[in-house]
Order: structure tokens, then C-alpha cells, then sequence
């Protein structure tokens, strides 16, 4: 027999090499986390601010964010909820299968309403808001949905009139390249800008719809062009924004809060 | 040549990985639709295998032979996650479209088939050198896969707008099928085509013949 194929030979190199190679991951993993942690920041930060259309090259990342206002929305009241700050508030962590089926957190969802298929929604989210001299100038919005392969994460941004789009982004999907994947294109995402959200009687009508928008159609302020190739993307981003911008997502907190835009307008005037 | 050029430079055109051993096609598959990430898979692969030769070749002789390839893969494994690591504190972008493929390095048959052919055989410099050699045989087919998909698919190379596309206003209507992960087979298959009219020893013998309809045979004589 070999004089390495004895048992204890075989246990201590198997046990060395586990050590080794473990220390060696778990300095990798803890070395890096603080580097990686940023970068992921960083990358959220940046769809966030281009969602509305304020990244510029001018300034850094870390500059134009200080701007942005961080709130926690309760989405069952639609108020501010104060107790979770949302500094530390980790929006994902509510997503995230075993904290969110806790009901104290999330609500579960059947399945003629959850047309987005996320199964569960979380009661809490953190909002962004874009201020200029105290006015609200956008509110960006995390929305997130199935789409053909997984789940797209985004944020839809929106102006101060809760009607009207300025951009939508996503920062995390798993679609097909060059077909579900070009929501990411440049050209197709200018196209949401100036889109409205809800009809004059308050229904949700933003929709992607098959092939491209006839522009002679009077409902062409509420549509986007088709992503050929990709009908099931295209109907997972409508879906999306119809359940997240409906009764169960951001609607109460975006009816609160054209209430109180209006208080004050009226205030001022 | 000497005999660690030869090493280095055998598995480019003469021994390649994928070409003519047919290995590790899986990710010339997944991840070959931009040339930018094909490079840092690349890369990453490349660091991977030269690592993993070098380490098995320095402690192949207190392997234990029925546990080898346990530990093979225990070393290839604790490098990958190094490399997943490393490439999320450095490039979080595209670590989010090809994280899930550096991960699978560890399933690579060229990583385990070198550590196995080679470096258990082998000193630490030729396993080292073999490592980097196969690394950069894969690397050619899978920057040229990726620079015909990108181009034909997307009309552009690295990003850069080559050929505009109808959906950005252009004339250049993108190949879908370029776009898909099936294309690579056909690449592929070109890629060794040409190389075996260029290399015609690498033409493999056929493993069996269909034999001919023909009525000279023995038989076929004394039945007419």
C-alpha cells in the first residue's frame, strides 16, 4: 500500500486542507465585505439618482445622493412610519423569504391579486425623495416583479403631480440578453419620461404594450413600446407598475400624499 | 522547442481545451454574449486553473491517491470563491450578469482534467505553466465566440456602437440568434472546422463506416 493512502494520512491531509482553504475563504469573504458592501451602495445609488434623471458626470455619486431624502412608508396606512429608520432600514431584508412571512411584516398575497407573482408583499418600504428649495421634485419608488427568468428590481420614479413618470430603472434581473435585457437600453428607457401613471378617473393605465405606440393614439400617454422578442418582460414590467402603483402597493401612500401637496399649495397661494 | 515553451504554447492551437478535447464548453456558452465579460471569465478562469496546478503540483506528493479528487476539487473550489469575491469588490457591475458562471468554474472539466493529467504528474513551474497554457487556449475560443456574437448580435465590440441598430434609430437589424446561447455551438463547430483544415492531424478517425451498397461482394456473387 501506498504510504499515503493510510487512513490517518488520509484524514490529516483532509483536515489540513479544510483549514487551510477555510481560512483562506473566510479572510477573502471579510477582507472584501466592506469594499463589496460599497460598491453595491454605490450601484443602487446611482440607478436610484438616474431614475430621475439626476446623474450627471459633474459630481460624484456620493454628492448628488446627500440630496435625496430617505423615508419608510407604511403601505397599509400610506403614513411615514418614524420608528424604522431608514438608514439602517434594509428594504431587501423585508423581500426576503423568511423575514417577510412574518405578518407582522408582510402580508401574503392570493392569487388573483398578485399579478407580479412575488407571493408576499412587505407592509414596510424606503422611499426616495428629490427635493429642490422644499418642493418635492421626484419620488422614486423600489418596485419589483416577475419577469420571464426572475424577479426584476427597479425603481419607477415619478414627479411631484403622482401622475406623471420620469424614469424607470432596474438595477437587478436576470432576463435574455438583447431581448428581455434591453430594459436597460438607453433608447427605451427615455421612452417612460413624461408617461401618466392614471387615467382622469384614477385607473392605472401605464402599460408596455405589444409592438410600438401609435402616435396617433389618444392613449399614447399612457404606453410604451413593446421590447421585441421579449412579450413576457414586456407584460412582467406592466404588471409590476400595475401592483405596485395600485391599492395593494403605493397608491394610499401616493393619495396621502397629494393631499398634503395640495394643503400646502393652497396654504401658499 | 523547449519543453515549457511547448507546454505554454501546445493547448493555443495544438492541444486546445475546447477545440479539439472538447471541454469546458458549457460556459463558451453562457457567457460569451460581450466580449467584456467573456474577458474577465476569461481572466478569472486563467487565474483559476494556473492556481489550482500550481497547488496540486506542490502537495501532490502527500495526496493521498484515493482521496485525490476530493481534494482537487476542494482546492479549485476555495480559489473560485476567492476569484467570486475578488470580482464583486472590484467590479460589482458585471459581477451581477457573470457572478453565477465564475461560480461554476468549479465544475470546469479543463480545471479538474489538468490538475488530474497534469499537475498530479508534474512539477509546480511546468504545472503552472500547463495551467496558464489551457487557460489562454480557452480564452482564444471564447474571445473570438464572443466577438462575432457581440458583433452580429449587438452590433457593437466592448459597448462600442459598431453597427447601429434599428431600435437606436440605425440600419443594422441585430441577429437574434447571435444573442441566444445556441449560436456558440455553431461557432464553435466553424472555429474547429477551420482549425482541423489548418491542423488536419487533429481530424479524428471516423469510428465506424456504413458499408457500401455494393453488389460485388462474396455474397452478393454466389446469390446471382
Amino acid at each position: 500500500m501506498n504510504k499515503n493512502d493510510t487512513l490517518v494520512k488520509t484524514l490529516f491531509v483532509g483536515i489540513s486542507l479544510c483549514l487551510v482553504c477555510s481560512v483562506i475563504i473566510s479572510s477573502a469573504a471579510v477582507g472584501l465585505r466592506d469594499q463589496q458592501k460599497y460598491l453595491k451602495q454605490k450601484d443602487q445609488q446611482s440607478k436610484i439618482l438616474s431614475s430621475a434623471g439626476l446623474l450627471t458626470n459633474q459630481k460624484s455619486i456620493e454628492e448628488l445622493f446627500s440630496a435625496i431624502e430617505e423615508r419608510v412608508v407604511n403601505l397599509d396606512t400610506g403614513e411615514y412610519e418614524d420608528s424604522l429608520d431608514p438608514k439602517s432600514f434594509d428594504g431587501k431584508k423585508f423581500e426576503a423569504e423568511d423575514y417577510s412571512r412574518d405578518p407582522l411584516t408582510s402580508i401574503k398575497l392570493t392569487t388573483d391579486v398578485d399579478i407580479s407573482s412575488l407571493k408576499r408583499r412587505e407592509n414596510f418600504k424606503k422611499i426616495y425623495i428629490y427635493k429642490e428649495e422644499n418642493e418635492i421634485k421626484a419620488i422614486i419608488l423600489p418596485v419589483r416583479g416577475l419577469g420571464l427568468w426572475g424577479t426584476l428590481y427597479g425603481y419607477l420614479a415619478i414627479e411631484s403631480d403622482l401622475n406623471t413618470i420620469i424614469g424607470l430603472e432596474y438595477f437587478s434581473h436576470k432576463e435574455t440578453p438583447g431581448l428581455g435585457a434591453e430594459v436597460d437600453n438607453p433608447r427605451w428607457k427615455s421612452q417612460w419620461k413624461g408617461k401618466n401613471i392614471y387615467s382622469s378617473t384614477g385607473e392605472i393605465k401605464i402599460e408596455v404594450i405589444k409592438g410600438l405606440v401609435d402616435p396617433e393614439s389618444p392613449e399614447k400617454k399612457y404606453q410604451v413600446d413593446g421590447l421585441s422578442g421579449a412579450t413576457i418582460t414586456s407584460r412582467g414590467v406592466s404588471n409590476m407598475l400595475s401592483f405596485w402603483l395600485g391599492e395593494l402597493g403605493y397608491a394610499k401612500f401616493l393619495n396621502r400624499l397629494k393631499e398634503e401637496i395640495e394643503r400646502k399649495e393652497s396654504l401658499n397661494v | 522547442m523547449s519543453k515549457s515553451r511547448e507546454i505554454l504554447l501546445n493547448p493555443i492551437f495544438n492541444d486546445n481545451p475546447i477545440a479539439l478535447q472538447i471541454l469546458g464548453i458549457c460556459s463558451a456558452l453562457a457567457v460569451t454574449t460581450n466580449l467584456y465579460p467573456t474577458l474577465l471569465m476569461c481572466i478569472a478562469l486563467t487565474a483559476v486553473i494556473c492556481l489550482s496546478n500550481l497547488v496540486v503540483s506542490v502537495i501532490r506528493n502527500q495526496i493521498p491517491t484515493n482521496v485525490r479528487m476530493i481534494v482537487q476539487i476542494t482546492i479549485i473550489a476555495s480559489l473560485v470563491v476567492v476569484v467570486d469575491e475578488l470580482l464583486k469588490a472590484y467590479d460589482y457591475e458585471n459581477s451581477k450578469t457573470i457572478g453565477v458562471f465564475v461560480a461554476l468554474i468549479v465544475t470546469n472539466c479543463i480545471v479538474m482534467g489538468r490538475a488530474e493529467a497534469f499537475a498530479m504528474q508534474n512539477g509546480p513551474w511546468l504545472s503552472f505553466l500547463d495551467g496558464l497554457g489551457n487557460g489562454l487556449g480557452y480564452s482564444l475560443i471564447l474571445i473570438v465566440v464572443a466577438t462575432i456574437r457581440e458583433f452580429l448580435g449587438a452590433g457593437t465590440l466592448f459597448g462600442y456602437e459598431i453597427l447601429v441598430l434599428t431600435q437606436n434609430g440605425g440600419w443594422y437589424l441585430g441577429n437574434n440568434y447571435m444573442v441566444l446561447s445556441s449560436s456558440s455551438f455553431l461557432i464553435i463547430g466553424l472555429f474547429i472546422w477551420l482549425l482541423r483544415s489548418w491542423k488536419t492531424e487533429q481530424i479524428e478517425e471516423p469510428e465506424y463506416r456504413v458499408a457500401r451498397n455494393n453488389l460485388e461482394t462474396k455474397e452478393a456473387g454466389t446469390r446471382v
